[in-house]
């Protein structure tokens, strides 16, 4: 069942009247109802695309036993809190809600619904009934830093942000001190855009980047447009979230893949059978939530070599991205030689390591 | 905080770039308003333009076809419009105001298939010698064909208005339309002449987004630019040369904030984006405050409505 936000505002108005009478609307076990909100469109080519592949998933693992649905461009706010409860009256035993700012909103749902299973990815606020999740992205960014310090001719690597959330500065820090350790002359130039999801800001971003001499590309948000400026531009770009390659066949050198399948085959499993519970999951190259798109043909056998080396280091555990001697941005020290970061420091990381010029803006 | 790294040169040349969607449709409202008849659907006929454009360019692998169905689909929204304001006297304001949720609407719907789909590739138009010109070679002589013809429509706009009889006849229907329908102008045909050749520009602007500068097609992709154009007329008091510098201004701020940020400089996104609303803001009230001269820059029946037997 596929709806648009508009249709389903449009029948709030008849469902609030049944959640004023009490009725409880939940479907038996044996078959499980999963709702999806998507923060973009699934035709993203991106982020929302790669959560919809994971609910493709869900459906061709258990057929008949799941009902799946989702709405896709959900603002995050008021508006996904609407979307989330009229989900929830609708009778979804397990909703996916697929973007960091849906944070209060599923919490608020969250408390209404108590028989509901809420999953919130990327965010950090659990209740007993809502389970966070979230891939180690920065370990994928540590493989394309490395690209990128190998790759740059200029020394310029453009970076477009999103939000300064602690998911997007670690990132842009894994990046960083990965293409500094290839190459000590490296230098990020960083834009932050205020959107997940906004082509037209994307390329402009991408553009003024470009002008001011970075030939390597990297972008923390979801359309393709940064890929088809680098494509144009005839620069270096890394897919985000999703294999871009269609948008940017010479430029991108590969993709950091979200793969978010097995996790929502295996949540969905256990609301089945009853085991599901409030958890943080939080998988990254090992357990094959983030994967990679193939490296370019075009890129030097010792660029491909060493990137592969650190996709296998971090996959079998010899490597941390976030091993010391790191500083932070100020020159105070973080992490001694040897120390790796601990996932709390990492969740709620605000801060840049040393070398980054960019201020965090507030 | 590096700011010899923007390149002014470059940074001209995409600033030509970013102020060609809203230089194609400003002009086209600007003889729209020349006319007479207030038209805020511009945003509507933006977007409708940039996804008829989009759409055709897919279908058909010529992005010129494209451009050609950007206009179309603006000037059938604008002709929607002219019935309804210049047959049917509706007020144009209100009028103006539901084309635009109108065509953001019907826009989001013929979208609907085409989101994350690459149109063909827009070539720019090295133009031969000119083109390796130190200075002018880069700002001026590396543009698609586009950025030319928006700076050709507005250098033939001022001529029209200013110099071809045409054009006065529609300045006189636009300053007295009762004076301009007793001399035996036809009022009606010019001015639905005017919101159908202004509808088409603006489907051209909104293609111009989606075909050449993103390129790409998302909901509400134009994003405000309608808007600006709209301020932008009343920026350039109603004078087409003034619109070109205009244009240019205002893009330009858009170019300069993310270089601005590229290289190191924290200034908050949302001064940037407010900036030409309050240069606009700036400019009416500095207009108004000159007596006189003030009243003889919007034309006069600009938003009245118009009936023959009145």
């Amino acid at each position: 069942m596929t709806m648009k936000r508009r249709t389903v505002l449009a029948g709030l108005a008849g469902t609030t009247a049944a959640a004023a009478l009490g009725v409880p609307t939940f479907a038996g076990k044996d078959k499980v109802k999963a709702g999806f909100i998507y923060v973009g469109p699934v035709g993203d080519g991106g982020w929302s695309f790669q959560h919809d592949q994971g609910r493709k998933a869900v459906e061709a693992a258990y057929g008949d036993k799941v009902e799946t649905s989702y709405v896709e461009s959900v603002p995050e706010g008021a508006d996904a809190e609407r979307v989330m409860t009229q989900m929830a009256l609708s009778g979804h035993d397990i909703i996916f809600a697929t973007s960091f700012g849906y944070m209060d909103a599923v919490q608020n749902v969250a408390k209404k619904f108590p028989k509901v299973k809420f999953e919130h990815a990327t965010g950090y606020k659990r209740a007993p009934n809502v389970a966070t999740y979230s891939s180690r992205f920065y370990e994928g960014r540590a493989v394309i830093g490395t690209i990128a310090g190998m790759v740059t001719r200029t020394n310029k690597v453009g970076y477009i942000a999103s939000y300064p959330i602690p998911e997007v500065i670690r990132g842009i820090n894994s990046a960083f001190i990965h293409a500094r350790k290839k190459n000590p002359n490296v230098e990020f130039k960083i834009v932050w855009v205020f959107t997940w999801f906004d082509p037209s800001k994307e390329a402009d971003a991408a553009k003024a980047l470009i002008e001011q001499g970075c030939d390597v590309i990297m972008q923390h948000t979801d359309s393709t447009a940064p890929m088809a400026i680098a494509e144009k531009a005839g620069i270096t770009a890394f897919g985000q979230a999703s294999d871009m390659s269609a948008f940017g066949p010479h430029a991108q050198a590969t993709a950091i893949i979200d793969n978010w399948a097995p996790y929502y085959v295996d949540r969905v499993g256990k609301v089945l059978d009853g085991t599901w519970k409030s958890e943080d999951t939080w998988g990254g190259i090992a357990s094959g939530m983030v994967a990679f798109a193939p490296f370019n043909e075009n890129l030097p056998a010792e660029v491909k070599a060493a990137a592969q080396k650190m996709i296998d280091d971090i996959k079998s555990g010899a490597y941390h991205p976030f091993t010391g001697p790191l500083n932070k941005q100020d020159g105070t020290p973080w992490l001694k030689p040897g120390e790796v970061a601990d996932d709390g420091t990492l969740a709620g990381m605000n801060f840049y390591v040393e070398g980054i010029t960019d201020t965090i803006p507030s | 905080m590096d700011l010899s790294a923007i390149d002014p040169l470059v940074l001209l040349a995409s600033l030509m770039v970013a102020a060609t969607p809203i230089m194609l449709a400003g002009i086209g409202e600007l003889v729209v308003e020349k006319s007479g008849v207030l038209n805020l659907g511009v945003e509507g006929m933006m977007i409708t333009g940039a996804i008829c454009g989009f759409a055709v360019a897919v279908e058909t692998g010529s992005p010129a076809l494209g451009f050609l169905a950007a206009a179309a689909g603006g000037a059938v929204l604008a002709l929607l419009f002219g019935i309804l304001t210049q047959f049917l006297l509706s007020n144009q304001v209100a009028t103006g105001l539901a084309l635009t949720l109108f065509g953001l609407g019907l826009s989001a719907l013929i979208g609907q298939s085409y989101i994350g789909i690459k149109p063909p590739h827009f070539d720019q138009l090295d133009i031969p010698l000119l083109k390796d010109l130190p200075v002018l070679g880069l700002v001026l002589f590396r543009h698609d064909v586009i950025v030319y013809l928006a700076l050709g429509l507005v250098v033939g706009v001022w001529w029209f208005l200013g110099r071809s009889r045409a054009g006065l006849v529609l300045r006189a229907i636009g300053e007295n339309h009762d004076a301009a329908h007793a001399l035996g102008y036809k009022v009606m045909r010019v001015r639905m002449l005017a919101i159908v050749f202004g509808g088409a520009l603006a489907g051209l602007g909104g293609a111009y987004i989606s075909l050449v500068r993103v390129p790409q097609w998302t909901e509400g992709m134009t994003a405000g630019a309608g808007w600006i154009a709209l301020a932008l007329v009343v920026f350039a008091s109603w004078r087409p040369l003034r619109l070109a510098l205009g244009a240019w201004l205002f893009g330009g701020i858009t170019v300069l904030q993310l270089n601005l940020q590229a290289a190191g400089v924290a200034i908050p996104i949302q001064y940037l984006s407010m900036s030409p609303y309050i240069a606009t803001i700036l400019v009416l009230a500095f207009l108004s405050s000159r007596s006189g001269r003030a009243a003889l820059d919007a034309p006069a029946s600009l938003g009245k409505p118009f009936h023959a037997s009145s």
